[in-house]
């Protein structure tokens, strides 16, 4: 057992996939002899050697586009593209050829492939390097979508991500890299689609992702306080969804609250409010409530920044408003 | 400008020649009757014909081991048939068959074989150059000998993913021949008023430090020697390669268009340079029997013909394959 951050957590889980299978390389900029910019990648071109751990030019097309035809022909690449917004450049790759050309071609191709991506806000970047873009991911057909909110599910969903035959966009919350926790030792391997309670309560129940759910949980401590007492779902893989907890936990409790880092229109939110309206409608005891950042591009300035996304404040405040109303 | 010119063809084997000559009539016959087929509206949505640029599809093929990967465009028919797909299942999924290639999931534009190394083809321009690097490197790392050889047209030369793919292919050393099918039109623009150079791929090829390699893309003999040299580089190690071959479509850019931009003289000019009759002109004086020509002819009749009714035969899709293999669990689901 050792404390691992976030961004340590990357490494570990893709050298314990590296180590048991030769056929998953690593390529992306910077990933090698940089260890990555965010440093979630230290240490694996020095276990793994620069056959496997690989170097590329500022190239997101060619980046994804050698992803896909290795994954085509029986590698299991794992591919970096730095910012999630850097998306924008070579989404033909990803929603056009990757995420479609098993279905065109009738299940004659496989793209057992992982894209990592740093995702979302907190970091004062402004609004380039900044947004987070799970909802662009999750509405394509054919795209998985994980995005763990603390170290061990970054070990364990990454070691999923990587064995599954399907492309996965995985993305990480870089305003949690620095965030630790004990992290068990050996083989860790979690499941995709599969959300988690981690705060079980009686009054709501806030569903959360990615950097969202520690300020969730946070929010829901406060709130306990105030005598609201809520179930904190962290969803972890947007696709495929894991509708089965999410629909059971709203059931028991009567209310909904979403906390999503993307921008308000389209985000993953609305279509959970959705599913939850169509088929839990008479079991709600009041409105569901998505809490998001604006509809806007983020701004650079911490004041700003804090003010767009989610706070705990403002979870507490949304949820202690309409739960009283 | 170091260009190769078409060699003199006497290195080729007659057995290579006449397969070649058999592959060019077969894509000239299969392109002509599915362009029937729309007619009679058997086949809808679009298409992109290969008639009068059937001696590179058949000259690079006859170059390629069955192991080697083929990445087309689009404009696919042609690669597609030319690397040993039966012409049922291609007509089939042109007409939306469960007999088709792809289950009629596809559609022209998408056919794809992967028994036969036809890694798929693709209609976003310059997406599968970077792809076919990808596989590139595949073969690379798992060094096995395989190449991929890559086409596109000239209207692709002037999008990012091609750059972006030649410089990557160049610095991993890849074993990867991208070949431009450079017929002077984009789509209904002359490439040539939209682009910096006169030589749309070959003159950018020293930009990545390749060689500048032209070839007659209507000569088959030309192309299959071009073809060998190249795919023997790669596979040998040597990386990859960019080839500029100079031909014209006889028709429009696609089913839609009568192609009406093009001066008469110009289109005149290019079918006197027609690959199909040029090559069996040359068969005939390397003294094969116009008999022999003409059993070839008559068989590839035959063969469209069978292939047009067995597809026409062919079950409508049921709706099954509606919800099938998004995933490799072979479904749709993305919800529990």
């Amino acid at each position: 057992m050792a404390q691992l951050t976030y961004r340590e957590a990357i490494a570990r889980g893709i050298a314990q996939e590296m180590r048991r299978d030769p056929s998953v390389v690593m390529l992306g900029e910077d990933v090698g002899a940089a260890g990555g910019v965010f440093k979630g990648t230290v240490g694996l071109l020095e276990e793994f050697g620069d056959v496997r751990v690989r170097d590329t030019p500022i190239s997101e097309q060619a980046i994804l586009g050698a992803a896909m035809g290795a994954a085509m022909t029986g590698l299991r690449p794992i591919a970096e593209i730095m910012f999630a917004d850097f998306f924008a450049v070579c989404w033909d790759i990803v929603a056009n050829e990757i995420a479609k050309s098993r279905y065109m071609t009738n299940g004659q191709l496989s793209f057992p492939l992982v894209i990592r991506s740093g995702n979302g806000g907190g970091l004062r970047f402004g609004a380039q390097h900044s947004q987070a873009v799970e909802n662009w991911a999750m509405m394509i057909p054919g795209l998985k979508v994980v995005v763990p909110a603390n170290a061990l599910d970054v070990v364990g969903l990454m070691a999923a991500s990587v064995r599954d035959n399907d492309p996965v966009i995985f993305l990480e919350a870089k305003g949690l890299y620095a965030t630790k926790m004990e992290v068990p030792d050996g083989e860790i391997v979690d499941t995709l689609g599969s959300a988690k309670v981690v705060r079980k309560g009686t009054n709501a129940t806030i569903v959360a992702l990615g950097m969202m759910v520690p300020r969730a949980l946070q929010a829901a401590e406060e709130l306990a306080a105030n005598g609201i007492d809520c179930t904190v779902v962290d969803v972890r893989s947007l696709v495929p969804l894991d509708t089965a907890t999410i629909l059971s936990e709203v059931s028991a409790t009567g209310r909904l609250f979403t906390v999503e880092e993307n921008p308000r229109l389209c985000g993953w939110g609305g279509e959970l409010a959705s599913i939850v309206a169509e088929e839990l409608f008479y079991d709600l005891d009041g409105p569901i409530v998505r809490i998001t950042t604006p509809h806007i591009p983020l701004p650079a300035a911490d004041v700003l920044e804090d003010l767009a996304i989610p706070s705990v404040e403002r979870i507490v405040t949304t949820v202690h408003k309409s739960m009283n109303s | 400008m170091a260009t190769k010119e078409a060699k003199a063809p006497a290195t080729l084997d007659l057995e290579t020649r006449l397969h070649m000559y058999r592959t060019q009539v077969a894509l000239r016959q299969f392109e002509t009757r599915a362009y029937d087929l729309f007619l009679e509206n058997y086949v809808k949505g679009t298409s992109h014909l290969s008639i009068g640029q059937e001696a590179i599809a058949a000259g690079v093929a006859e170059a390629m081991r069955p192991t080697d990967w083929t990445f087309a465009t689009y404009r696919g028919h042609a690669h597609t048939l030319a690397r040993g797909v039966p012409m049922t299942p291609v007509f089939a999924e042109l007409m939306g068959r469960a007999n088709g290639l792809m289950a009629g999931k596809g559609g022209s534009m998408h056919l794809t074989s992967v028994e036969h190394g036809v890694m798929g083809s693709y209609a976003i321009i310059g997406a599968h150059l970077p792809i076919a690097c990808g596989a590139a490197w595949s073969a690379q790392y798992r060094g096995t000998d395989q190449v991929a050889v890559c086409f596109f047209g000239d209207g692709t030369t002037n999008i990012g993913a091609f750059h972006e793919a030649l410089n990557f292919a160049v610095i991993w050393s890849l074993p990867v021949v991208f070949w431009c099918e450079n017929n002077l039109w984009m789509e209904y623009t002359r490439t040539s008023e939209v682009t910096a150079v006169v030589n749309p791929a070959a003159d950018r090829a020293s930009a990545y430090g390749l060689e500048s390699i032209i070839v007659d893309g209507n000569d088959a003999d030309a192309v299959y020697q071009v073809a060998c040299d190249a795919v023997e580089l790669a596979r040998a190690g040597g990386g990859p390669s960019l080839i500029e071959a100079k031909t014209y479509r006889h028709g429009g850019h696609s089913r839609a268009d009568p192609g009406k931009y093009r001066p008469d003289e110009e289109i005149a000019e290019w079918m006197q340079r027609d690959p199909l009759p040029l090559y069996r002109t040359r068969l005939l004086e390397a003294g094969v029997a116009e008999e022999e020509l003409a059993a070839i002819d008559e068989s590839v009749r035959l063969e469209v013909e069978l292939a047009t009714e067995e597809a026409k035969a062919g079950p409508i899709p049921g709706e099954d394959l509606l919800l099938k293999d998004v995933w490799a669990d072979g479904g749709a689901a993305w919800r529990n």
